[in-house]
Parts: C-alpha cells; sequence; structure tokens
C-alpha cells in the first residue's frame, strides 16, 4: 500500500477548489461529490496551498499568523494535507 | 421568513437538461415517459434556477440528462452555472462534445466531467449501451477530459452483464486518468426495474464484486477516489437514500418540475411543483411533494422507534413502493421490513433466470439489430 505523504508544494487537486458559502458562512472544499467545511486554521492552510508556496513556507506563514510554535504548526499542517492527500483534494 | 426547524439547506441540484439520449441504457433513471423536447426548459430559465438555487445554499450543480450535450446551448447553461458560482460538473456519455466544445466547456468554468462506461471492452459495453461504438468514443472523450487538465470520473452502472469485472473497471478508469470512479450497482426504479430480470446479480456475484472492491481499494489510495453506491437487494440495512428525503438535494426535469429524486415521478399522488410558476427557495420549502416524506413525521413502525431514524431516513421511498405498494412502508432493503424476505427472494429468482434480453427505451426491436450486431 502506497504511503501518502504531504507534497513539497500542496495545491488543490483538479476539479477541487476552496469557496466561501455566504448560506453556511464558512470556507467550503468543493470537490466530485465531495463537500468539506473547514474551519479557520484549514482554510488558512488551503487558500496557500497554490502550488508555488513550498510546503516549509505555508508553515512559516501559519506560525507567524497563529504566533505559535512552528514545530506543533508543521504537524497539524502535514497531517492535514497528508489526510487531503489520501482523499485526492490535494495533490 | 423564518424556516421551520427541520428544512435544511440543500446542497446539491441535478439539472436533468433534457431526457434525449443516444444511448439506451436498461438501467437509465430517467422515467418511462419522457419529457419532450418541446418542452424543455431554456437557457435563461435554467440560468435564473441557478442563481436561485446558490441563494438557498446549493453548492454543487450536475448538469445531467438524458444526455446534455443534446442541448445546443449546453455552454451558455454551463456559464451560467458558473456565474452563480456553482461546483459545476458534467454528468455525460461523452458523445457529442468534440475536443473544440470539451475547450470551451472548460472556459466557461465547467469543474469536473463524469463520464459513463458501460464495461471494459467494447462489444459488451455497446450491447449494454444499445449503441455500436459507443465505447470506443467514450474512451476517446476520456483522452480528450485528461488532456484538457479536466478532472475526470468515470461511473459504472454494475450488474449482472458486468459485475464479473469490477476490478477491471477501477483498472480501466485509473489508466485513463479519472481521479474517481464511481461502482454503482443498478438501482431497480423505472427502467432498471423493467429489465431486473436481465440485470439482476446473484448473491454470490455481489459478495464477490464487493469482496475484490475492498481488496483492491489500498492499491489506489492517493491516486482514484473510490466509491461504492450499494447494492439494495442484498443488503441488510437500507442506504440513506439522497441523504434523507428532500434534506440535501432536488432535481429538476427538463421542462422544470421539481423532484426530491430523480425517480420521485414513480410514486402516485405526489404533487410537483414548476420552476416555470414559482421560484425555487419556495418549493424546496412547501411544496407537497417535498413535505410529503421530509422528516420523520411521516414514519410507520418499524421506522418511528427505530434509533436508525434520522440516520437512514427510512430508507429509499421509490424502493418501497416498487416493492411493498406503498411509499410510506420501510424501505424493503432493511431486515426490519416485513417485506426483506421477499425482496431477497424476489432478486434471487430475478439473477436465477437466463433472461439476458433488454428492453431498451427509444428502441424497436428492428432498429436495434441494425445498431448492435448480434455477435
Amino acid at each position: 500500500m502506497p504511503e501518502t505523504t504531504a507534497p513539497d508544494r500542496p495545491r488543490l487537486a483538479p476539479g477541487v477548489r476552496l469557496h466561501f458559502d455566504q448560506t453556511r458562512n464558512a470556507w467550503v472544499l468543493l470537490g466530485p461529490e465531495r463537500v468539506i467545511e473547514t474551519e479557520g486554521p484549514a482554510s488558512e492552510i488551503l487558500r496557500r496551498c497554490d502550488g508555488t508556496r513550498t510546503l516549509s513556507q505555508i508553515v512559516d506563514e501559519l506560525a507567524a499568523l497563529y504566533t505559535a510554535e512552528r514545530a506543533e504548526i508543521e504537524g497539524d499542517v502535514k497531517d492535514m494535507l497528508t489526510e487531503l492527500v489520501s482523499k485526492r483534494m490535494v495533490v | 421568513m423564518s424556516a421551520p426547524e427541520n428544512l435544511s439547506s440543500p446542497l446539491g441540484l441535478l439539472a436533468e437538461l433534457t431526457h434525449r439520449c443516444p444511448l439506451a441504457c436498461p438501467y437509465c433513471s430517467n422515467p418511462l415517459a419522457l419529457d419532450q423536447r418541446a418542452d424543455e426548459l431554456d437557457a435563461a430559465t435554467w440560468a435564473r434556477v441557478f442563481r436561485e438555487a446558490a441563494a438557498m445554499g446549493v453548492l454543487q450543480l450536475h448538469l445531467s440528462g438524458g444526455e446534455p450535450a443534446s442541448r445546443r446551448d449546453l455552454i451558455e447553461i454551463a456559464a451560467a452555472a458558473r456565474d452563480a458560482g456553482l461546483y459545476t460538473n458534467l454528468i455525460t456519455s461523452g458523445l457529442g462534445i468534440d475536443a473544440a466544445r470539451l475547450a470551451r466547456l472548460k472556459q466557461s468554468g465547467l469543474d469536473h466531467v463524469q463520464l459513463s462506461l458501460q464495461d471494459v471492452d467494447a462489444e459488451t459495453a455497446d450491447r449494454i449501451a444499445g449503441y455500436h461504438g459507443a465505447h470506443a468514443r467514450k474512451l476517446a472523450f476520456s483522452r480528450m477530459v485528461v488532456e484538457q487538465q479536466l478532472a475526470l470520473t468515470i461511473n459504472v452502472v454494475v450488474h449482472r452483464a458486468n459485475i464479473s469485472r469490477v476490478s477491471a473497471l477501477v483498472e480501466t478508469a485509473a489508466a485513463l486518468g479519472a481521479g474517481r470512479v464511481e461502482i454503482a450497482h443498478a438501482q431497480y426504479y423505472g427502467w432498471a426495474l423493467r429489465n431486473r430480470k436481465a440485470l439482476m446479480p446473484t448473491p454470490a456475484q455481489v459478495a464477490q464484486a464487493m469482496q475484490e472492491m475492498e481488496s483492491i481499494r489500498p492499491r489506489y489510495a492517493g491516486r482514484l477516489v473510490i466509491d461504492m453506491v450499494v447494492p439494495d437487494y442484498y443488503a441488510r440495512r437500507p442506504k440513506a437514500c439522497m441523504g434523507g428525503w428532500a434534506r440535501r438535494s432536488l432535481n429538476v426535469t427538463p421542462s422544470g418540475r421539481v423532484l426530491p429524486c430523480h425517480a420521485a415521478e414513480t410514486i402516485p399522488g405526489l404533487e410537483f411543483w414548476s420552476v416555470r410558476d414559482r421560484p425555487l427557495a419556495e418549493i424546496w420549502r412547501d411544496s407537497p411533494a417535498f413535505l410529503a416524506f421530509r422528516g420523520t413525521d411521516w414514519m410507520r413502525e418499524p421506522c418511528r422507534s427505530c434509533d436508525m431514524r434520522e440516520i437512514d431516513f427510512g430508507g429509499c421511498r421509490c424502493q418501497a413502493l416498487a416493492i411493498a405498494g406503498d411509499a410510506a412502508a420501510t424501505d424493503p432493503a432493511c431486515e426490519l421490513s416485513p417485506l426483506h424476505t421477499i425482496m431477497r427472494k424476489l432478486a434471487e429468482s430475478d439473477a436465477s433466470t437466463d433472461d439476458d434480453e433488454y428492453q431498451y427505451r427509444g428502441r424497436s426491436a428492428a432498429e436495434l439489430a441494425i445498431a448492435i450486431p448480434v455477435r
């Protein structure tokens, strides 16, 4: 079974986009037959998954945004992206 | 205006742009009586429906049919969908879309393409589709979708003629470059109900297919999303059909009638409202067809006191009608239904027949003899 890992320059998979849902007042990740509601930090991470920023840059930016320990943020970002890679929402 | 407590915002809209289709699949989800071309909604009306849907909270739109590409104004309709902010999925056979038309669809903002395949090889696939040459054209279309970097799902309806090849079907989807594959066991309403004898797999075939699917799933992790629609007739508990009646999605027919699910018109006595007469939000909230089975108040025993009532919502109303003759009965797919054993026996009996002749929509036997050379 192939292991999934967080990509070096993560981007949303083809057919996946982040959308602000006015009715539910939340950012949602939309893909084929998939709607994933994202909370504050998750949407901040996903907005930076543009295929140009590196994983490390995203972690730096999140650490600065939330004035948090870089190591802790790094773990959270990697976990979330790995999960989304396995669901093929991020590549 | 305050919404009733049990009223949620819908997430999905299935827009049946037309019932016209070059294929004649024997499990077609369209009704036995098709809407006529002259009655189809025009592009401007669809655009209004899409805006109203987005304002109600709909996030995902499926442009479907029939074959949506049979509409000459498909590009205009797709553009209106994207302008409304909807995640737009085109459900197609691929027939009637060349590279230039696909490029224009992409430019108009189409998010995703779902292509149906009938089998892994052309001969059986074309026989199922009732159209000679369809399979080769579908493969060519899938290459165009991938070349143009559009996201692709392959959908395969599974039944007796192809169920022994589920692994090969998944591998075909992966090889074509799909990001997702749907292996959907046929749902027996409308055309599929009429063809049930020829479509129903045996319990052993279903068990084998389910086991194969589970064993190959890890191989595709992160590469191909595999979704399954379960085979109701051999299930122990019913599916949460549509995520609950009138709870998450709506369906608009080519002529504008709004249904809680695509098969809802098989239920006699339901009153459907049309987008020609009323705003979509009002139909969602108040139309008699939506109110008929929304929530749990309509339920009788064993559903009414069941712990699963807000999880499976009593299963499928159309299936309850088809088997129990009563749309308010417990879906016989549930082992708590008094008809559960009968339903399984029906399936086993159909599956044991040698009758492999399909009744195709819109095709006479003479037409088929020309369209499908028999082996």
